[in-house]
């Protein structure tokens, strides 16, 4: 299986932001909006600390 | 008219629940939700932690064995212990690479050992919502 690193990406954040939201919420309309919020921490956390490294090296 | 009882109570009823519920949602991702009848919260759980196991095995991720190595080596076999039977069928059929060859398998090693993580916190909250810690 070949997958690129963005699609690693978004899976690890889809399949971790489910059980964070499940688990660390009891409302289940809490735990929509925090695995949104979690999945979004994620995907953008790591897109800024990617342009972070792409400015430190340039 | 007769109701289910609130899981607090039935927790009060059965008092080794929560510690089933524990040994069974390690043991199988899940599980302790479906033994308190939370179907699709056990459901997406499931899903979610096989998926990223079998991801990570399929990007060619390493099953750690029991070790005194290396600190970071003994902490990812018991984050892989956390996945529970899956890492026992992985290490009875020798599924997984030995060592880690390319990028896209380390991040297939991470996604196994989050899996067996993310296990953890599961089976930890299918306790807390049998003995009645967690509301619902």
């Amino acid at each position: 299986m070949t997958i690129s690193h963005f699609g690693a990406v978004l899976l690890f954040s889809l399949f971790t932001s489910i059980v964070f939201g499940i688990t660390q919420r009891s409302e289940p309309r809490m735990m929509i909006r925090f695995g949104a919020f979690c999945f979004a921490l994620f995907v953008f956390g790591t897109i800024a600390a990617s342009w972070l490294m792409w400015l430190i090296k340039h | 008219m007769a109701t289910n009882p609130p899981v607090a109570a039935r927790a009060v009823q059965n008092s080794s629940l929560p510690m089933l519920a524990l040994i069974a949602g390690w043991l199988i991702p899940g599980a302790g939700h479906f033994l308190l009848r939370k179907w699709i919260r056990g459901s997406l759980i499931f899903i979610s932690i096989v998926s990223m196991f079998l991801i990570g095995l399929a990007l060619k991720g390493k099953i750690y064995s029991p070790n005194t190595s290396e600190l970071l080596d003994i902490l990812n076999f018991f984050g892989d212990l956390g996945t529970g039977l899956l890492y026992v069928i992985a290490r009875v059929f020798d599924i997984g690479a030995p060592t880690v060859q390319v990028a896209v398998a380390d991040y297939g090693t991470k996604f196994i050992v989050v899996a067996g993580l993310l296990n953890i916190i599961s089976a930890v909250d299918a306790h807390s919502l049998a003995n009645g810690r967690k509301p619902s």
